[in-house]
């Protein structure tokens, strides 16, 4: 039986192919399956980050903090493998680590404080961003094999086209997160925080802890992206990932997900954050175009989406069953 | 009944907020297979117990004592543990999820952690067949239900947690009379299985209708308890009240001031009407007229006043006021116009929880003159102290937060906030849900009042009663119809009730 509230989820779908197969008829070379996974090469981070986004946001938060942290985890793992010498073995676990608990932290503040996520997260962002350039206003290139490898290792797929580790990481955290978001306790409570977080506690759920492993959840995606841009970049700089808490933003409200929470899909996510690297290859192959049409595109189709899901929730709400 | 123990017993409960005592050595007991109606009027502390009984609040002094055992209840988690469960009139579930998932959010069937779907779905299904006699889709989201069902799958919630003590916190007020039927009909079912059934509410009728026991505070003090079968209805409204109010009887009838009204008329609704909400109507409103809305819950009343208020646009229809002409087609304008509205849902469309009620009371007028030209912090002070005395709002303190205040007396602020800008037409909608006897009397003791000085009323009333008693016309309204207007001869509760009927 087809339900009303997958609705937003196949308009994303929708979408995707549809500009897929516009850019296949207007471009030579377009439609082929490495141009696909070139998508998810170049994007990697961007969805790893962007499911992170996607828990915040169904719970009903926002979180600012993650493009800083992708920075932040680039400069930490450079400074420690290129300066310091610790081995990739030790760093990688240990900015994760750090990720988790700084969005913990967060959480905590969110939750105990009672402050809106916006600001916590935004003084997050702040915080982060300063924390690189205390390492280092410089770039710090990475020399070291384990990233070096971790960068050039290419999956080879049937018909010859390729795929990069990061791109295997990515769709991993995706599985998990649709798992973590349909079949786990966690995921549920989430939804019910993100749909009512007062009827959540008077249904005595821990929305406490629900709410802190949230942001911890998103800090860890956001330090496992940031691991990720490393091996893509192969250096740490504080202005990497500048604004990618919008982009992740923007992903995830294409994906179908309500900013208002209690209504979103990792799947919706995946393909939101899909649509946004087609838009940038096509105008790559378009050639001519500034590459800020990208955002003129976004913003074009971020207004369209908040005012489909608009409609489809009046509507909605017009058609009671009793 | 009373030879058993009971199920839940408290005893000299106390709680104190800042500065105020909410709950004065209260006792409650409550035993299984009973129906035991809370009874009280707003203020009176019934809120508060609920909220120490299912750990909101903590208690300041006093025992808890469930099936014999001592509880320290002090979050909601801890109360669902022990078997106390509650179902507010304000459905607390998640209307994003599954009908299946708000059942068992928190206690899903698992394997190794992760949640069966299919299982849940089949209990759902099976739990609200079996014990509750609904039959719905399991899977669909809750907020494609409407509020009546969600009242069902909450308490469905409530028994698969092995309530033993379910409450349910006026859960009356938003159904129509067929949905209340059906609540009662599970009640009873519930009653059988050996359910202890605390049951809050301001409809007498339904007290008796239901209850088996009826325990009433006042002022935060217990007053008594009391076998339903030996209250008579008398003795339970004067020891709500506490004193020998015989308001209600004191009010006019409607007929005896028909002569202080000049019939002039005031505002003129020709074939308005809006797609989806109400069929094209006329309606005349005299100066100083009272017109009462009648009708079920969902059969056009406040959708029709919400047009001509301009709260909605009319997509058919002229509206003309003072014979001025054109359309109200946004609130400004109404108000411009001289007309109020006073919405139902107070805690949405009204009330500023975190002002004062001195804030609230001149927030519309500031309003009309504009933000530049402030009203001094004298003559809000004066304002203030008027209307609080004027419409007796209690405490009596301009300075506390609205929120602090019980139902009734928001209530009140509102009206006084409507009632400064003199509006030459006062729509008033479900202006006494959720209160009181004594500020219901109040209220339409007010609105009979201010239509004797020229203001015309527009009131919209889910309680028959009340509408027979202050209205000079009856607009009745059927399934978004204006089917009936009664004139003051032909209005009777039994004609009104046909009209609504229908057939």
């Amino acid at each position: 039986m087809f339900k009303r509230q997958y609705l937003p989820i196949l308009v994303t779908v929708g979408l995707f192919v549809l500009v897929f197969l516009a850019g296949s008829f207007r471009y030579t070379g377009f439609f082929s399956l490495q141009v696909l996974t070139n998508l998810l090469i170049d994007n990697a981070f961007l969805l790893i980050v962007a499911v992170g986004m996607t828990f915040v946001i169904v719970s009903g938060g926002i979180d600012l903090s993650v493009g800083s942290m992708v920075a932040l985890t680039t400069m930490l793992s450079a400074t420690l493998v290129e300066q310091q010498g610790w081995p990739p073995s030790v760093v990688i676990p240990l900015v994760l680590a750090f990720g988790c608990l700084y969005g913990f932290g967060m959480g905590a503040i969110i939750h105990y404080f009672n402050i809106q996520p916006f600001i916590v997260t935004l003084a997050g962002m702040f915080l982060a961003r300063g924390l690189c350039y205390i390492i280092s206003i410089n770039t710090i290139t990475i020399n070291d094999s384990f990233y070096k490898d971790m960068a050039m290792t290419k999956i080879q797929l049937p018909g010859g086209s390729f795929v990069s580790i990061s791109v295997i990481i990515a769709l991993a955290v995706v599985l998990l997160a649709l798992y973590l978001a349909h079949y786990t306790r966690f995921g549920r409570n989430t939804y019910a925080i993100g749909g009512s977080e007062q009827s959540a506690l008077l249904m005595g759920l821990p929305v406490a802890r629900t709410k802190m492993l949230v942001y911890a959840f998103s800090g860890f995606c956001s330090a496992l992206g940031g691991v990720v841009f490393t091996f893509y970049m192969l250096s740490g700089y504080g202005l990497h990932a500048v604004g990618l808490e919008l982009d992740a933003i923007a992903a995830v409200v294409i994906g179908g997900t309500l900013l208002t929470g209690g209504v979103g899909y990792v799947a919706g996510t995946f393909f939101g954050v899909l649509i946004l690297g087609v838009i940038q290859t096509i105008i790559n192959f378009e050639g001519t175009l500034s590459s800020w049409w990208t955002k003129i595109v976004i913003g074009v189709l971020l207004f369209l989406f908040i005012i489909l899901q608009r409609v489809i929730n009046v509507r909605a709400s017009k058609m009671k069953v009793i | 009944m009373t030879e058993q123990n009971p199920i839940l017993d408290m005893r000299g409960i106390h709680k104190r907020f800042t500065g105020v005592v909410a709950l004065k050595d209260v006792k409650f007991r409550l035993f299984p297979g009973e129906v035991h109606a809370l009874m009280g009027e707003n203020g009176a502390g019934k809120s508060t117990l609920i909220k120490v009984l299912t750990g909101v609040h903590d208690i300041n002094e006093g025992t808890v004592t469930m099936e014999g055992k001592q509880l320290a209840i002090s979050s909601p988690l801890e109360a669902q543990e022990a078997g106390i469960t509650t179902v507010y009139q304000e459905v607390n579930l998640c209307t994003n999820l599954s009908v299946a998932e708000n059942i068992f959010i928190g206690r899903e069937p698992r394997r190794f952690g992760r949640i069966l779907w299919k299982e849940m779905n089949r209990r759902a299904e099976q739990l609200l067949a079996e014990r509750l006699n609904v039959s719905i889709d399991v899977t669909l989201p809750l907020a494609s239900y409407s509020v009546a069902v969600q009242q069902l799958v909450a308490i469905a919630r409530a028994l698969n947690i092995s309530a033993k003590v379910l409450i349910l916190d006026e859960p009356t007020s938003s159904l129509d009379a067929n949905e209340v039927r059906e609540l009662f009909t599970v009640m009873r079912k519930l009653k059988e299985q050996g359910l202890a059934i605390l049951f809050v509410t301001h409809f007498l009728d339904q007290v008796y209708e239901i209850s088996d026991r009826i325990s009433i505070l006042r002022g935060g003090e217990f007053v008594g308890e009391y076998l339903a079968a030996e209250l008579p209805r008398i003795d339970l409204v004067l020891k709500m009240i506490g004193k020998d109010l015989h308001l209600l009887a004191e009010l006019p009838k409607s007929g005896s001031k028909e002569e202080s009204r000049n019939g002039e008329a005031f505002l003129q609704a020709s074939s308005l009407g809006r797609k989806g909400a109400i069929e094209p109507y006329d309606l005349n409103i005299a100066r100083g007229e009272i017109i009462g809305f009648a009708g079920l819950l969902g059969s056009g009343r406040t959708e029709s006043a919400r047009l001509l208020f301009g709260a909605d646009r009319a997509d058919a229809g002229e509206l003309t006021v003072e014979g001025t002409g054109g359309k109200i087609d946004s609130p400004r304008q109404a108000i411009r116009q001289g007309i109020a509205f006073c919405s139902e849902n107070r805690k949405t469309e009204g009330i500023i929880a975190d002002l004062t009620v001195r804030e609230n009371i001149v927030l519309a007028l500031q309003a009309s003159r504009g933000w530049f030209r402030t009203i001094s912090r004298k003559r809000q002070d004066e304002i203030a102290d008027e209307y609080i005395k004027a419409l007796n709002i209690n405490p009596k303190n301009p300075e506390q937060l609205i929120k602090n205040l019980s139902g009734g007396n928001q209530q009140k602020v509102l009206l006084a906030r409507w009632l400064l800008m003199e509006p030459k037409l006062l729509i008033l909608d479900e202006p006494t849900r959720g209160i009181d006897i004594g500020a219901k009397a109040e209220i339409q003791k007010l609105v009979l009042a201010l239509s004797r000085k020229g203001m015309s009323v527009l009131f919209i009333s889910s309680e028959l009663e009340e509408v027979l008693r202050v209205s000079d016309r009856i607009a009745v309204l059927r399934d978004r119809h204006l089917v009936k207007m009664m004139t003051a001869e032909e209005m009777s509760h039994e004609n009104v009730m046909k009209a609504i009927a229908g057939g």
